[in-house]
């Protein structure tokens, strides 16, 4: 669909009705719908408060540890013989991903808004984890849902949630990932709405929250671009990273959509391959709407949604963030997909090569790394995202290459 | 021809009494079933019938209707035989009001424009779709009136007076007022709040105002009765249907009969809540 006519600018979305072309929207019940309004006046309060940003910039330095690192991985650039190859290290930041930023940015609003309950659907549990972190900072009460699958597959991280005063839902219903905690969260929310702030993991869910979770995540590539003027002069000629949801992709992304020199590749999970059981929702999925928005899903004839899979919890989500939807549907962003056998080979290659383990969803865009610097020139810039680092996946790849820990 | 909604409403008001509202998901336990079922409400006392469209991610609904919706698509209900069972029921009763109700996005999959013209032609008299709000109202709300269908909305008790006159605005039929903020089969709201509640929206529109969420037993009904000009009662409905399976989740013999027992009941609690008052 690149046929369509080019906006002056990609930067300028969601507008006042909270769409990215014909993605995103306010698809909820009526009981959300006053909270969600809410939500929205309050974000634009804070946005305009210099306060807010202060505050926010004090507990990035302090408390995240922020900016993250650029760092060039001149042994996997070595190896794959092409591009050179830079890591923005996100998951060198506290709780160990991208999600903190996010959720520091919600949390701080959620004490504008005098919210004393803050829920949270996690997949891989990094969110969950942010999540329940920032909860404790500032006593406030945390629940995080979760699939039964994902509890199960990402074990150390629902310890940590525990240990940091979390309640843990394992939710039982649908496929018992990621799509279900989601369900489960909305219920509570509309249950809770007196007290409680539903504090989502990505750039999903109706308007405001794509816009939001994007600006707060945006760090990642404003620090990028200084980063790189800083070390090479120039911007980087191509950016690379995982998409679930999306928050970390297109923090990284969105401070570039309008240098059009700058490739952009987002890589889906394609699980079993694109043909089998998979969770790439532009790949293979058609315009839907669900939890609160319209977007590419994964889904049948009669629009039920199906059941994606990817072995990586964070990944597997039959949706992703209508953004991305639209920044695919104009083409400035070109979205690829890895398989499951590309991930766990990426996650081994980076560990082994460079002493980072990175999250299995990390490893998605690692792994399209390896497929696409080889081809490229020597002085090609290419920046790949690494969301998250890969501790929480250690048991899990440990099964899988038939190890008992 | 006047709405059937609308002279439903308006015998039950000449009768002084609030019409009963019944909600069961279409294909539940299986589409034969289901039919005999939705058939057989009207004569067991429904003045007006929800018909729950299944969907694989029901937000807004408790874990009964979550599993009802489940044995539907399990059965393999779809939109389309949702539709059928509407025509088949129309075949044989002219005056009994079917009200779609679901989420958008197996509408959106199907065509709007298709799903009104084949849900109008079917006999289907209006629909509740709950991820529709107002700010979303061209997506199906405008295109539904325009049709001659009912697009009814749901007050809520977070829907306060500022935003009261955007939800009833492009609405049709009735005024389904949400009785507690939370999902189907919620918690039994306070019958005193609820009254005040009703007042309200009264004050604001003409639509008659049915109540529903919580609603399980006829001394509910009968409590709701007294002031409102319809009951809905859902989830206890959907969990009579569970609770007459087998073991295999399978209808028995029992399956419908637990249902009309139990809306009979619920229809007799109806015409005393205003004798009582
Ligand atoms: C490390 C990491 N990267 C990526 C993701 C995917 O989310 P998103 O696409 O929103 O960045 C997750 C989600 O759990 C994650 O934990």
């Amino acid at each position: 669909m690149t046929a369509q006519p080019q906006p002056n600018s990609f930067r300028t979305g969601p507008d006042e009705r909270g769409r990215f072309g014909i993605f995103g929207g306010r698809f909820v019940a009526e009981t959300l719908m006053p909270l969600i309004l809410e939500l929205e006046a309050e974000y634009e309060t804070a946005k305009k408060d210099p306060a807010f940003h202060a505050e926010m910039e004090s507990y990035r330095t302090h408390y995240i540890g922020r900016p993250s690192p650029l760092y060039f991985a001149e042994r996997l650039t070595e190896h794959l013989g092409g591009a050179k190859v830079y890591l923005k290290r996100e998951e060198l930041n506290h709780t160990g991903s991208h999600k903190v930023n996010n959720v520091l940015g919600q949390i701080l609003l959620a004490r504008r808004m005098g919210k004393k309950r803050v829920i949270a659907e996690t997949g891989a549990g990094q969110h969950g984890v942010a999540t329940a972190t920032l909860c404790a900072r500032f006593g406030l009460e945390c629940v995080v849902f979760m699939g039964a699958v994902d509890v199960a597959r990402q074990a150390p991280n629902v310890f940590r949630m525990k240990m940091l005063g979390a309640t843990v839902v394992p939710v039982q219903s649908g496929a018992k990932t990621l799509k279900d905690a989601m369900n489960e969260a909305l219920r509570d929310w509309v249950t809770n709405v007196a007290d409680t702030f539903y504090c989502i993991g990505t750039v999903a869910g109706p308007h405001p929250y794509p816009a939001m979770v994007r600006d707060f995540q945006s760090i990642i590539g404003i620090e990028t671009r200084a980063q790189m003027q800083e070390m090479e002069g120039r911007l980087p000629d191509s950016l690379i990273a995982c998409v679930g949801g999306g928050s970390n992709a297109i923090g990284l992304f969105h401070p570039f959509l309008d240098e059009s020199d700058v490739a952009i590749y987002g890589v889906e999970a394609a699980g079993f391959g694109l043909s089998g059981l998979n969770a790439a929702s532009i790949a293979g999925g058609a315009p839907g709407v669900l939890h609160g928005n319209r977007t590419y899903l994964l889904m049948d004839k009669d629009g039920q949604i199906e059941e994606g899979h990817s072995i990586s919890a964070g990944l597997d989500y039959p949706g992703i963030g209508p953004e991305h939807a639209w920044l695919n549907d104009i083409g400035r962003v070109k979205y690829l997909s890895a398989t499951d056998d590309e991930a766990v080979s990426a996650f081994q290659l980076l560990s082994k090569l460079e002493g980072i383990i990175p999250a299995l969803e990390s490893a998605h865009a690692i792994a399209k790394v390896v497929e696409l610097a080889p081809g490229l020139p020597k002085d090609h810039l290419m920046v790949v995202n690494l969301s998250g680092r890969g501790d929480k996946d250690v048991p899990q790849i440990a099964e899988r290459l038939g190890t008992s820990l | 021809m006047k709405h059937r909604i609308d002279a439903r409403f308006a015998l039950a008001a000449r009768e002084n009494r609030a019409a009963l509202v019944t909600f069961v998901t279409a294909g539940d336990p299986d589409h034969e079933t289901s039919l005999e079922i939705v058939r057989a409400l009207p004569g067991a006392g429904a003045d007006v019938i929800e018909l729950g469209m299944p969907f694989t991610d029901p937000m807004a609904d408790g874990p009964a209707i979550q599993a009802a919706g489940l044995r539907a698509l399990a059965a393999g209900e779809t939109l389309v035989k949702t539709l059928d069972l509407v025509r088949a029921f129309r075949e044989r009763d002219q005056d009994t009001p079917i009200v779609l109700m679901g989420y958008y996005n197996p509408i959106y999959v199907h065509g709007v424009e298709r799903f009104l013209y084949e849900a109008k032609e079917a006999g289907a008299d209006g629909m509740i779709v709950v991820d529709l709000p107002p700010e979303e109202d061209e997506e199906l709300c405008l295109p539904a009136l325009q049709s001659g269908l009912a697009f009814i909305r749901l007050a809520t008790p977070t829907t306060d007076d500022k935003r009261l006159p955007a939800v009833l605005k492009n609405t049709a039929g009735f005024v389904y007022y949400v009785s507690v903020a939370g999902t189907t089969g919620a918690a039994t709201p306070d019958f005193n709040v609820v009254g005040g509640a009703v007042d309200r929206l009264k004050r604001h529109t003409d639509l008659p105002v049915a109540v529903g969420f919580g609603v399980k037993t006829p001394e509910h009904a009968a409590a709701i009765a007294a002031y409102a000009d319809g009951v809905v009662v859902g989830s206890a409905i959907v969990d009579a249907v569970a609770k007459s399976l087998d073991a295999d989740g399978r209808a028995t013999n029992k399956t419908v009969s637990a249902v009309t027992a139990l809306v009979s009941a619920l229809a007799a609690g109806v015409r005393r809540g205003r004798a009582a008052a």
